[in-house]
């Protein structure tokens, strides 16, 4: 594995759900140090994707390599962070314990938490500016707030990529844009990916875009082509300019 | 303390104080992970256990064991790899299981005695030998909690998650339902198949409502349990004069064990 190795590798993978394929002919390669947005619409396999970068599920044909290693060896090195809407909050447990378990990984079976893994866990909660509510059930807190315990609880890991599940749902526009500041911040310690169905608010702030729906349209850059956007969304999509630095259609 | 001089009085306040524990414990995971329907899934299939007690003419308890963990093991088995519906696959698992129950007790000659015991359970009628069994029961669950903690609440909270972070999400799954196994053994002397899924809801769903923390939720439960089979125990007392008491007692056990 040389210095600049490419994080991610992904060739021709496909996925199938009960023989309907949900991911075709995937190519992806991430590097080092990318910010990369995958758009796309619902059902068109974004979270099929992270979780083929994860290994959680299984390609039918295809392979992935993560830090040049199976996803099952390199997850260690990935933070994840799932769909919001996917969790208990009645679940009995507070943010703490929420947190330390993006630690899971880094101690052994039948071990108590080690300071080290304490400190790693404090340090994520106070860059989600988190730590007076480490004590609170997390189904107490708003959704925003929860939204940050969890980024905290993959950030928790001390991670070389993180991969963010439509971060943005069910956070206010205010909140979002301190969301996607910090994670300008994170981006010079690892490569980030996250998926969503919103173009708008991804195309600011990221600086390589894909489009997934079903196959994905990449060109290692932030330009999509309006082809990419029809093929994509399946309707011309109208896109605004967000000045100069942040366009994501060519002029034209 | 009058009522401490009678020996299955003795053995039914330790049996209640046991199974408050083990159901305290897993009862908590029970409720948190909503696993409720597998649970009576294992508890209900184990009756194939005692069929093959009876049947084997060993204690029905040592049959409940092996029976309970292996259907444990396959519900969790199925539940997660094949493709029917878990809620359909553990249907059928517990229809299974107390089919081959009921035949393997009508293969046994004569009379099933005691049968209602293991499907309603009677607290007075705990032996010391069940006592031993379910104190070292006891023992294993809180030594696997003990050294699972941290994995069973990631397992819990977010399944996902856990695997991601490199437990093995699966097999801690079907380690906790052989917990689950264990306590229904722990419990069928003392409340029967039929009322373990009140045991592992119940104390664990109330002491939800006082607290949010996992480990003072399983305390919380052990004691209303606790409390629960002592009081009832003492109720019951000062309800029948000890005499009559125990004269009904033993009458009754002439009536279901002639021998």
């Amino acid at each position: 594995m040389n210095m600049i190795a490419d994080v991610v590798v992904i060739k021709d993978v496909w996925v199938h759900y009960d023989s309907i394929p949900v991911l075709e002919e995937i190519n992806l390669v991430i590097k080092e140090h990318d910010f990369l947005g995958i758009i796309g619409v619902n059902g068109g396999g974004k979270s099929t994707l992270l979780k083929v970068i994860l290994g959680l599920i299984k390609p039918s044909k295809g392979t992935v390599r993560v830090f040049g290693d199976t996803p099952q060896i390199s997850r260690k090195y990935i933070g994840y962070v799932p769909q919001y809407s996917l969790f208990d909050l009645e679940f009995p447990v507070s943010v703490w314990e929420v947190v330390l378990m993006g630690r899971l990984g880094h101690t052994g079976l039948f071990k108590r938490y080690s300071e080290e893994d304490k400190k790693a866990a404090l340090d994520a909660l106070a860059k989600m500016d988190m730590l007076e509510y480490k004590d609170r059930q997390v189904g107490k807190l708003s959704g925003g707030q929860q939204h940050r315990v969890f980024i905290a609880r993959a950030l928790a890991a001390n991670p070389k990529l993180l991969l963010l599940d439509e971060p943005a749902a069910g956070i206010d526009t205010i909140i979002q844009e301190e969301f996607y500041e910090l994670l300008d911040k994170l981006k010079t310690k690892m490569a980030i990916v996250l998926v969503s169905h919103d173009i708008s608010a991804v195309s600011v702030y990221v600086d390589k875009i894909a489009c997934l729906n079903h196959r994905l349209y990449y060109h290692d850059s932030k330009e999509l082509t309006a082809e990419d956007l029809e093929a994509t969304y399946h309707c011309p999509v109208e896109l605004i300019a967000h000045g100069v630095p942040h366009r994501v259609l060519k002029k034209h | 303390m009058e009522l401490l001089q009678y020996e299955f009085i003795r053995n039914a306040i330790m049996a209640g104080i046991l199974a408050s524990i083990s159901c305290g414990i897993i009862g908590v995971y029970v409720v948190v992970k909503r696993i409720v329907f597998i649970s009576g899934g294992i508890a209900h299939a184990s009756f194939g256990g005692i069929g093959l007690g009876y049947y084997l003419g060993i204690n029905p308890i040592l049959g409940v064991l092996p029976f309970s963990i292996a259907s444990a093991l396959s519900m969790g088995w199925v539940s997660k790899r094949s493709r029917l519906p878990e809620d359909t696959a553990i249907g059928i698992l517990w229809a299974m299981g107390m089919s081959i129950g009921i035949i393997l007790v009508s293969l046994t000659p004569g009379y099933a005695p005691d049968l209602m015991t293991y499907l309603f359970g009677n607290i007075l009628t705990v032996p010391f030998s069940d006592i031993v069994l379910m104190l070292v029961l006891d023992a294993i669950i809180i030594l696997v909690v003990y050294s699972f903690y941290k994995e069973f609440l990631a397992l819990c909270f977010d399944e996902e998650f856990a695997t991601v972070r490199g437990v093995h999400a699966e097999r801690l799954y079907l380690i906790l339902l052989c917990l689950i196994a264990l306590t229904i053994v722990v419990l069928i002397r003392v409340v029967g198949i039929i009322l373990v899924i009140a045991l592992l809801t119940i104390p664990a769903a109330m002491s939800r409502q006082f607290t949010s923390n996992l480990k003072k939720m399983m305390l919380l439960s052990i004691n209303s349990g606790s409390f629960g089979f002592i009081s009832s125990s003492i109720t019951l007392f000062s309800l029948i004069n000890s005499s009559y008491f125990s004269l009904i007692f033993f009458t009754r056990l002439d009536i279901i064990d002639p021998t």
